[in-house]
């Protein structure tokens, strides 16, 4: 597919898997290339080697970011992405590893310090363990937070919120109270894949599946299906020829009102509107009288 | 982690220990909220651990809930000093997953503002570093600049800050003409003498090199190490520029010097911005010289909404409206990971997509996380006052930092 974006071009993929899939050997699980991005799945326990490898031998300087993905239906639900650099061969890699909340990943804070930081995010966002950082520690979340809030299964109210209490003078933790229902819009077309039972549409999710029928009904003969003898050509032909022609007889109805357009120019106001006051107000039926 | 105790000769025996203070959280020279615990001997920082993450919006959690367009606000109050570059690499990102032809005239217009949005940013960052090591006037005199920036932000998009103006096959609405025309004017008139007037008391000012020159001065090897970017790495002599090596929209017709410094410490990554500030300007006369006309978003109206005019009169129009303003448009399935050169370094997206109108994870990689956690190397052995200007110098806002 020609390529229409203007996205950052960097080198070309051309070539790398093979290079790679040699370099990395037994390594390597799989490797594929989508969207101009090479993606590398390694072994958990050979991530460290692979890096280094990769570092070394093939000229990935830097380790730009990393980052957690959580597939809660997986078998090891996590996958932690390592966005490769290089500085000298102007290319970039998505190397992968699976990974469940009780398979520590190794470190990679030996190959590049910034590591450290960067797999203290994926602990505190999704809870991997990652074996040998010293001081894996929560990083963005509140001290004392519990749980791992960026897993699927995290609601996004999260569970515990926090004022200010005028009467405690400090702030406390409560738990969340929503003052109107979290609001999801599902907007996903209804034929496209859709898996819940529309509002109002509750009988036709009953009738999903027919009941069972033990004699199957068919039609053998033309008269069993009671559709009666076929129509003969005339059925198709058009009634009319058009519909009647409307006819105009020149002449208004009697007591008709005299079309609004013909209606003569008003005079114009000849006093400013503050010298009409008087007109507005009720008038001394008595003064008149006189 | 224990404190160092130690027999002083001077104190008569008494025993003297480190001590550890923090930083912040309230600080202003902090840049925004950041706590860092330091631990002191004297004067001297023997140990920086930063805190972060009390900015944390859970912006990546937000943006998994919303469709790929709702989304792209968010990515404005991320670094809400630079906020068209964030948005920049989420439109490249989607582009990419839907291979997605921009027009040329919403390429040149990017890049117009991208480049502006970088002048705004140095403005602000140069003069909050000038006044954090002490001068006060250079930093009123780099505000008028960017008050002109925001002002010209605010006639493209109706909005000072928060632009939402890139989008996804485009942007969003059409300069007039009378903002490209006052844009070059300023660019020749008001920007040089506003910028080299308040660079004159500075770059050469004794107590301003005093206070930065050979402060935190990182080797190539550790700049590349700790994944270090934009002026940071290319202070330490790499000429790293993601716009020159990795060119996305129309950077690689631009004709631009990427600066580097020689010395890799404060003084130098100031000055790598200073330069980057006169190659925008350029960059930016170009794009005006060169700008064609033609339409300023994609036509493809699977995913950019029909013009109002339009809907007025065609059913397939309306249609096309409702279904992308309601149901969004959808990605196609995988994933891809795009960096741009921000103001501020690398600013990547790493988008991952399962063929649904909501993006499935957006995990954003911000500049500063690299940064600031070198805080600890950089600082070891400086005094106290050295780590607000080497703050100063990496360039940091928790907007983007914290998420």
């Amino acid at each position: 597919m020609p390529v229409l974006h203007s996205a950052p071009k960097f080198a070309s993929n051309e070539g790398v898997i093979d290079t790679l899939t040699g370099a990395l050997g037994s390594m390597l699980l799989s490797a594929r290339e989508e969207h101009g991005e090479i993606v590398l799945t390694v072994a958990r326990a050979q991530i460290e080697n692979a890096l280094r490898l990769l570092r070394d031998e093939h000229g990935y300087q830097q380790l730009m970011e990393m980052a957690g993905v959580d597939y809660p239906s997986r078998a090891e639900r996590f996958e932690v992405v390592y966005m490769l650099l290089s500085l000298t061969k102007n290319h970039r890699l998505l190397v992968k590893v699976n990974a469940a909340e009780n398979t520590p990943v190794p470190t990679a804070t030996r190959l590049w310090p910034n590591a450290g930081w960067l797999e203290r995010e994926v602990f505190d966002m999704y809870g991997v363990i990652f074996s040998g950082n010293a001081d894996l520690r929560r990083i963005l979340t509140d001290y004392g937070f519990e749980g791992h809030p960026f897993r699927k299964d995290f609601p996004l109210t999260g569970y515990q919120e926090l004022r200010y209490s005028e009467e405690d003078k400090r702030v406390v933790y409560e738990p969340v109270k929503l003052a109107q229902d979290f609001r999801t819009f599902d907007f996903m077309s209804p034929w496209e894949g859709a898996d819940y039972v529309l509002p109002g549409d509750e009988k036709a999710a009953e009738q999903a599946t027919p009941p069972p029928v033990e004699k199957p009904k068919v039609t053998e003969k033309k008269g069993d299906s009671g559709a009666g003898e076929p129509t003969n050509g005339k059925a198709s032909e058009k009634a009319s020829k058009g519909s009647p022609a409307h006819k105009t007889t020149g002449e208004s109805e009697k007591d008709a009102p005299k079309p609004t357009e013909s209606r003569p120019d008003k005079a114009p106001r000849q006093e400013s509107a503050q010298d009409t006051k008087g007109a507005t107000e009720p008038k001394d039926t008595k003064e008149d009288d006189k | 982690m224990s404190m160092q105790l130690e027999e002083s000769p001077t104190t008569d025996g008494e025993i003297v220990t480190n001590y550890t203070i923090n930083f912040g959280p309230q600080h202003p020279a902090a840049h925004g909220v950041l706590r860092m615990v330091m631990e002191l001997d004297g004067e001297v920082i023997e140990r920086v651990d930063p805190h972060v993450g009390l900015l944390h919006r859970g912006t990546e959690k937000l943006i998994e809930h919303k469709t790929y367009l709702q989304a792209l606000p968010y990515f404005d109050r991320l670094d809400y000093c630079s906020p068209l570059a964030m948005e920049h690499s989420y439109v490249l990102a989607i582009e990419k997953m839907l291979n997605l032809e921009v027009p040329l005239r919403a390429q040149y217009l990017r890049v117009l503002f991208a480049e502006l949005t970088r002048i705004c940013n140095h403005m602000l960052n140069i003069g909050s570093h000038v006044m954090d090591v002490g001068a006060m006037t250079p930093n009123l005199w780099l505000f008028e600049i960017r008050e002109d920036c925001l002002n010209f932000f605010e006639r493209a998009s109706g909005a000072r800050m928060h632009s939402a103006w890139f989008r996804p096959g485009g942007v969003h609405q059409d300069v007039p003409l009378k903002l490209l025309a006052d844009i070059a004017e300023w660019l020749d008139t008001r920007l040089p003498t506003l910028f080299e007037d308040a660079m004159s008391l500075v770059v050469d000012n004794r107590i301003f090199k005093q206070r930065n020159v050979d402060i935190a001065v990182v080797s190539r090897d550790d700049a590349i190490a700790w994944g270090f970017s934009g002026p940071m790495i290319r202070a330490a002599g790499i000429p790293w520029d993601i716009r020159k090596s990795q060119p996305y929209d129309v950077y690689d017709r631009m004709d631009f010097e990427i600066p580097v410094g020689t010395n890799s410490d404060c003084y130098d990554r100031m000055m790598v911005r200073v330069e980057e500030v006169r190659q925008s300007a350029k960059i930016m006369k170009q794009c005006l010289a060169e700008m064609p006309e033609g339409p300023i978003s994609s036509e493809d109206r699977k995913v950019v909404p029909p013009k109002r005019a339009e809907m007025k009169s065609s059913m397939e129009s309306l249609i096309h409206h409702f279904k992308l303003y309601t149901e969004g448009f959808h990605v196609p399935a995988g994933e891809v990971y795009v960096a741009t050169e921000s103001p501020k370094g690398e600013f990547g997206v790493y988008l991952v997509s399962d063929g649904t109108n909501k993006p499935y994870r957006c995990k954003i990689r911000p500049t500063a996380f690299s940064h600031l956690q070198a805080m600890d190397f950089m600082c070891k052995g400086h005094m106290l006052p050295d780590a607000t200007a080497i703050l100063g110098a990496i360039d940091v806002v928790f907007g983007e930092c914290d998420r």
